[in-house]
């Protein structure tokens, strides 16, 4: 019994010890969607990373979805405002161009309001796959 | 941009699916079955969703 390897070893390979790559993968991922596997050379992957979470942002942009921005005010919109930041350098950009500064009048301008939040989720998601294939735990 | 609740639902789960596949698997035929799977779950919880609330309100 004690010579069985346990589940958790037979599917996860042995992480490497940290690295550059593991700092500034994850950070470049979270900077500009699908860089933290582009520098990685998952070219295919990246491509596919960047083009959901951008599209999923503009598409939110398109109508007329929300960006939230740094408050003390309702919790619920704290955590609005951490989710878009997700979204790295597509945030920055849309605040430097005044970009979704609307009100949510209307059901499609809610929709698209969640489509920015769940963008910045998505492209953290990203960048903690980034990492996880910087340290080596997966292929 | 107007789009009707299936639409905004579908575009969703696509692009979520996608994200899904490639971080929650390891090679390349597992990525696109989860993310296969991933989509179908979201749509065909979009649609179940969809008739409970049909049966609460009748």
């Amino acid at each position: 019994m004690a010579d069985t390897p346990t589940s958790t070893t037979q599917s996860r390979p042995a992480a490497a010890p940290a690295s550059t790559m593991s700092i500034v993968a994850p950070a470049l991922a979270w900077l500009i969607p699908g860089a933290g596997h582009f520098v990685q050379k998952r070219w295919i992957r990246g491509a596919l990373l960047m083009f959901s979470v951008v599209a999923m942002f503009m598409f939110g942009l398109a109508m007329k979805g929300k960006i939230y921005q740094q408050n003390a005010g309702d919790l619920l919109e704290i955590l609005a405002f951490v989710s878009d930041l997700g979204t790295g350098g597509l945030y920055i950009l849309s605040r430097m161009m005044d970009l979704g500064l609307n009100q949510i009048s209307f059901a499609t301008a809610d929709y698209g309001t969640k489509f920015i939040a769940v963008a910045g989720l998505l492209n953290i998601i990203a960048a903690v796959d980034a990492y996880h294939i910087a340290i080596g735990r997966k292929d | 941009m107007q789009v009707s609740h299936f639409t905004a639902a579908f575009l969703f789960a696509f692009f979520s699916s996608i994200v899904f596949g490639i971080c929650f698997r390891n090679s390349p035929r597992e990525m696109v079955r989860y993310g296969a799977y991933c989509f179908a779950v979201f749509l065909g919880g979009m649609f179940v969703a969809g008739w409970v609330m049909w049966i609460i309100k009748h």
